[in-house]
């Protein structure tokens, strides 16, 4: 189904998970891509030097608390953004 | 900053009119959520469009089931800035996000549809979703109808 935000990308608007190359994770509401890189905004972080759970433990608490913004605001740039899922598709990698 | 108010009426009404209670103040919330007491569904009304496209329109359809809360309630994100604030501190871990829906049973959130749950899913999905959960909340407990 159609999200309704005409003129946009599909996903603008939509919760996504984000693979980092650096290792982290970002999860937030899609904006846009842009030269500058991939725009989330209200957006959870999981870093793996710092973060208290492993990443998929963190991603399933996510899914099932919500998202605790830790940055309103994210560009990640062309180099860091890996893969984009939808957070409710998002499966932990076997 | 909260939108014209004649811009959000009619997306107010499309609840109200399914016998949802709105709350639009931190006394009517705690009025509403503060006893704790029986099942009841909050749901946290929104602009965006997957507010009027999935969640409103799920919710009309959920409602028609026979098995449903004992209480109805929406609170308006950004709009009732306090009262929606307030229902939410009635969420506890769950965090904010809009539209979203809350059901309780005893003060307690039992089930919760986060916005990410809605977004691109059609609402006979959503509602297929709620109607289970409304079973689900209703297990021991008196039915509204």
């Amino acid at each position: 189904m159609a999200v309704f935000h005409p003129g946009h990308e599909e996903l603008h608007g939509v919760t996504v998970v984000v693979e980092g190359a650096s290792g982290r994770t970002w999860v937030g509401r899609y904006h846009e891509t842009s030269d500058r890189g991939v725009e989330l905004h209200d957006v959870a972080i999981h870093d793996p030097a710092t973060a208290t759970l492993p990443r998929v433990q963190w991603v399933e608490r996510l899914r099932k608390f919500g998202i605790q913004v830790d940055e309103p605001v994210v560009i990640l740039p062309p180099r860091e953004a890996g893969p984009i899922t939808r957070l409710a598709a998002w499966r932990a990698p076997d | 900053m909260p939108y014209n108010e004649l811009m959000v009426r009619p997306m107010r009404e499309e609840l109200t009119r399914l016998g949802v209670q709105e709350l639009r103040s931190v006394a009517e919330v705690d009025a509403a959520l503060g006893t704790g007491e029986g099942t009841a569904l909050v749901f946290v009304n929104s602009v965006c469009g997957c507010a009027a496209g999935a969640a409103r329109p799920a919710l009309s359809l959920a409602l028609q089931h026979p098995v449903k809360p004992q209480h109805l309630y929406t609170v308006f994100a950004g709009q009732d800035l306090e009262a929606a604030a307030r229902a939410r501190s009635y969420f506890g871990e769950f965090q904010p996000s809009s539209p979203s829906i809350a059901l309780l049973r005893d003060g307690e959130v039992v089930h919760f549809v986060h916005r990410y749950m809605i977004e691109g899913h059609g609402p006979e999905a959503i509602a297929a979703d709620l109607v289970a959960a409304f079973e689900h909340l209703q297990e021991g407990v008196g039915s509204r109808e």
